[in-house]
């Protein structure tokens, strides 16, 4: 087993930001002694007990579950959302990624959708607003359906399960150089489409979810591929393709 | 239809790439009768090509609709790359998108600016002389059918012989619509939500293979001339 070795000196750059309506800029401190083997947000916390115990204002951050399923957790770290390592997301992220003496540069997600509510810490109520336009099935009263009741393939059960891997952290926002949405809609539109449940509301789904993505300011997807190699789930962004189909034939049957 | 469609995101790309396909197709054709410069160094097969194009109706139908097909290209992509821009209004101090996203992929407004650029002088060069203001090599007219028609093969292999500068030019302009093309000839049937998982990959690899063929294609007539004249 490789053993931690020590980071003795490592240089932050630190987006400081005290409110919404504050400019904000960076900051840049200094950490002694980090274990390669303690997370970064660990490190983060180590330098909030020091900016604490000087009288100074911690650095806010989200972060919540901190081992990568809730999607809370965000950071653009050295000109990545979620840091260096793929597939993960920064509440996975390791000091072993980091070296000796190095600056890292600590940003919020960036985008027009996102504002900045403090430090690093940013509103993302706007993926919320887009699934209350239709990210849901409408279930109305009645019994509870038997689990097996509905035939479901297993490659699209597979498709499905894929695409609803999807936090909802906002890494593809923060990665695309567009600050667009569409992967996330396009894993959110499909994990429904695929199964049989969410099918007879694709169409509506589709196009309530796009027009509330474009009212929010999202730029419009160049189909860079940077949402997908960026995604801590790995969603592919062959779900996009299946999101412009499902809106161009719910808009040619209008 | 619901005439909303084109208002919206998804709707503006389809336009960008129901044009940019038939932009495509129109390249394709260009490039097969160009191919005939170096197929036949009399000429003959050159000028009977263009005089065909010259004076079938259906071509004359089809010229005023390629002009509006760059226009609408152009306007959308110029609308949504303004709205990009837009969309992060404050930009990051330190981004790395090297292994995420492909440098034509990012670039596209870019290379899509150089190719019009190019496009234009292109425009100056032979299709202005040969419809409107003439050349005297034009004027060594050939005998094609029975007919005497403009010599725009004497026209085209002069300018590359005489000029190494214009070749150099053309072959970049090759390269440039050949890095707009990789990223755009796949990129066209994804926004049209034509892809899926496997033909994603499929789809990219003739990407390059067309973008290639395109680049080298029109980029072959100057060396040509550059080589064996
Ligand atoms: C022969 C010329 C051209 C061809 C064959 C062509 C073809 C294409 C194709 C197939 C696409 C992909 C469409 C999509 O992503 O859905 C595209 C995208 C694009 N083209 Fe062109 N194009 C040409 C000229 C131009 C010119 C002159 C411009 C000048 C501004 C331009 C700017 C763009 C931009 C910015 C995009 C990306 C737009 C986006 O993804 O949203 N193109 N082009
Ligand atoms: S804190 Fe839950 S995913 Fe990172």
């Amino acid at each position: 087993m490789a053993t931690d070795n020590i980071l003795k000196n490592l240089i932050l750059k630190v987006w400081r930001q005290a409110s919404p309506k504050d400019k904000g800029k960076f900051v840049t401190y200094t950490i002694q002694n980090v274990s390669t083997g303690s997370s970064f947000f660990e490190m983060l916390d180590l330098l909030n007990d020091d900016l604490i115990r000087k009288g100074d204002e911690p650095v806010a951050f989200d972060h919540d579950c901190r081992e990568g399923i809730c999607g809370t957790c965000s950071l653009f770290i050295n000109g990545k959302p979620h840091g260096p390592d793929n597939l993960i997301t920064t509440c996975q992220l390791h000091m072993r990624k980091f070296k000796e003496g190095e600056t890292i540069t600590i940003e919020p997600w960036r985008s027009a959708a996102f504002p900045v509510m403090k430090d690093l810490i940013v509103d993302r109520n706007a993926f919320e607003k887009i699934i209350q336009a239709g990210g849901f099935v409408s279930v109305n009263t009645g019994g509870i359906p038997d689990a097996n009741a509905i035939p479901i393939a297993h490659d699209a059960a597979e498709e499905s399960m894929d695409a609803a891997q999807c936090i909802g952290c906002g890494a593809c926002v923060a990665a695309c150089k567009n600050a667009s949405a569409m992967l996330f809609v396009a894993a959110k539109v499909s994990h429904l489409a695929l199964l049989p449940q969410g099918k007879t509301e694709a169409t509506r789904r589709a196009k309530a979810m796009v027009a509330k993505m474009d009212e929010l300011g999202f730029g419009n997807c160049t189909n860079t591929g940077a949402c997908e190699a960026e995604c801590p789930k790995g969603i592919s962004i062959a779900n996009i393709a299946r999101l412009n189909r499902e809106f161009l034939v719910a808009k040619f049957q209008d | 239809m619901d005439r909303n469609l084109f208002s919206s995101s998804i709707g503006k790309k389809v336009i960008v790439a129901v044009s940019g396909a038939f932009l495509m197709s129109f390249l394709i054709v260009h490039l097969a009768i160009n191919l005939t410069l170096i197929i036949d160094d009399t000429g003959l097969l050159f000028n009977s090509a263009a005089h065909f194009m010259a004076t079938n109706p259906i071509i004359k139908i089809v010229e005023p609709i390629l002009a509006l097909g760059f226009a609408i290209h152009i306007l959308y992509t110029i609308i949504l790359t303004l709205q990009n821009m837009r969309s992060r209004p404050v930009r990051y101090a330190r981004q790395d998108l090297s292994g995420a996203s492909s440098w034509a992929s990012r670039n596209m407004f870019i290379l899509g600016g150089l190719v019009l650029t190019f496009l234009v002088m292109h425009l100056f060069h032979f299709f202005i002389k040969m419809k409107y203001t003439g050349d005297p090599l034009l004027d060594v007219k050939v005998m094609i059918d029975g007919e005497l028609v403009k010599n725009g093969y004497l026209l085209v292999s002069s300018f590359f012989k005489d000029f190494l500068v214009y070749s150099i030019i053309y072959i970049v302009g090759a390269i440039f619509l050949g890095l707009h093309l990789v990223h755009g000839f796949w990129s066209a049937f994804q926004s049209l939500g034509l892809c899926n998982k496997i033909w994603l990959s499929r789809l990219q690899t003739v990407a390059v293979v067309f973008a290639a063929i395109m680049a080298l294609g029109f980029s072959i007539i100057p060396i040509y001339f550059i080589i064996f004249f």
